[in-house]
């Protein structure tokens, strides 16, 4: 169901107050609940719970060539599919835009932090490399599946165990696991989205806050360096805004990490 | 003689023993209509969305509702993984997946509606099909479709000689012998077939015998899924 412009109006007038309907600050997240070791065919698999909102993340591990342009390097592929079985706004059928976008951006932030130490997924210079595949389903939408899906990465990665490798047939050994950890750097990433609500900001929208959004910044990094961003949505964020959305990632990076770090063996 | 007492399964269980069975039921609060079942180590879950209106019009249907089943594992679920997206696996088993449940839904008042059941496949250890028929039959229920009965599903096995009740990954690759024969059947309550599939080699004696455990083995899913409708929390 569309949020009704009603709920609307009344969820900026709250918010020009610092209120929201469910009592948080706007700064605050909902419960986050995080379960590893969902999926047992998966080297590594999290379900992640934010409030209602709900995500599977599952790892795979595959072996293939290198890309031409990183002959010593593993390769990373990440997808998301927003399952119609999580929202009756979700339509079976090719992946659309947002479905496309999470992935991107998810991608973007295991990627440009190097959490995944790539080079040590290189089997054979040139010829044999892995490929960590990440792929995200949403199970319930209640708003921000965006940061649930990046949370969801991160600990299906943290808790994955490399697959058995054939040296002499150059194969996987599928359904066998080694007790070895995918090689990940000691910091943890995490990708953060804040969104203008009027001339609010505000993390972790709900369904209704997220469809009167009027734009949205996600930002990931690590250790307070910033290694990836994407302002989505239509309307402008003045430089002076920026600047307070910036200094508020710092704050809400360090929430998030005290809470959810009890999840992480 | 149904069940040679002999026969070792390769995780130790009878020949007429389920692996543990778990429903939930109301694991989605956006849909109309939600459950769980899981056979050991396969787990489905599924989300019913409707009656609402059906989109494209012309598939509305003026004499009768329409049921759109959608079957979709998830890309780890199997060792292997496999590409996201529907393959003519996951259509054909949609597709029977509508035929299995069809028979006990009311929905001839539903005219140019459609009611949308969502299947995904968690995790995969055999006998899917089977787990993801449970999880919708639970989900109409919990949706509060009007039936006449519930369905419930089981897949019977062959193996060399043998016959199992509940098939794993281990067994549908059993080589030695005849092989494996995969018998996936679905039943209602009062015993009426609404949808059965074969894998393999068995003679019609035998697959009498196998349609017989199934009854025996559906009787105790239905007992199992009514248990989990009365435990819904809200």
């Amino acid at each position: 169901m569309e949020t009704s412009r009603l709920t609307g109006e009344r969820i900026k007038q709250y918010l020009a107050e610092g209120k929201r309907f469910d009592g948080r600050e706007p700064d605050e997240f909902r419960e986050i609940v995080i379960e590893t070791g969902v999926s047992k065919n998966a080297e590594g698999s999290a379900r992640v719970l934010i409030g209602k909102t709900e995500v599977l993340v599952g790892v795979k591990m595959d072996v293939s060539a290198p890309y031409p342009d990183s002959q010593d390097k593993g390769n990373l592929m990440v997808t998301a599919e927003l399952l119609p079985l999580s929202s009756d706004r979700f339509e079976s059928g090719p992946p659309k835009f947002p479905a496309i976008e999470i992935g991107r951006i998810i991608d973007r932030v295991i990627r440009e932090s190097k959490f995944i130490e790539m080079e040590k997924l290189c089997i054979k210079e040139g010829e044999k490399v892995w490929t960590a595949f990440i792929d995200i389903y949403s199970i319930n939408d209640d708003g921000n599946l965006l940061d649930a899906a990046g949370i969801g990465a991160i600990a299906a990665l943290k808790s994955a165990k490399m697959p058995k490798y054939d040296e002499e047939t150059e194969k996987v050994v599928y359904g066998e696991f080694t007790n070895k950890s995918i090689p990940l750097s000691k910091d943890t990433p995490l990708s953060i989205t804040f969104h203008k609500i009027g001339d609010s900001f505000i993390v972790d929208p709900t369904r209704e806050e997220e469809d009167i959004s009027d734009t949205r910044v996600t930002i990931g990094s690590m250790n307070g360096l910033i290694s990836s961003m994407q302002k989505g949505d239509h309307n402008s964020i003045s430089i002076e805004e920026m600047g307070n959305v910036l200094d508020l990632n710092e704050k809400v990076y360090k929430d998030i990490f005290k809470k959810i770090k009890r999840f992480f063996k | 003689m149904i069940t040679k007492k002999d026969f070792e399964r390769p995780d130790g269980r009878k020949v007429d023993e389920m692996r543990p069975i778990t429903a939930k039921v109301g694991i989605i609060p956006n849909a109309d209509g939600s459950a769980m079942f899981s056979f050991g180590d396969t787990i489905a879950i599924a989300a019913v969305y409707g009656p609402k209106k059906m989109h494209p019009q012309h598939q509305q249907d003026p004499e009768k509702g329409t049921l759109r089943c959608n079957y979709n594992m998830l890309s780890f679920s199997v060792t292997e993984r496999i590409r996201p997206g529907p393959s003519r696996r996951s259509t054909e088993i949609s597709k029977i997946t509508e035929w299995a449940l069809e028979p006990v839904l009311m929905i001839d008042k539903y005219s140019n509606m459609v009611i949308d059941v969502h299947i995904s496949i968690i995790q995969a250890n055999a006998s899917t099909r089977c787990a993801g028929i449970n999880a919708a039959a639970l989900a109409l229920a919990h949706a509060g479709i009007p039936m006449t009965d519930l369905v419930s599903s089981v897949s019977i096995g062959k193996l060399d000689k043998q016959l199992v009740v509940d098939v794993s990954k281990k067994e549908e690759d059993w080589e030695e012998g005849e092989g494996a024969t995969d018998i996936p059947i679905t039943l209602t309550h009062n015993g009426k077939l609404t949808h059965i599939q074969l894998d393999g080699k068995i003679t019609s004696k035998q697959l009498k015998e196998a349609i017989e455990l199934a009854r025996e083995a559906t009787q105790k899913i239905y007992e199992i899924q009514k248990k989990a409708l009365k435990e819904i929390g809200e």
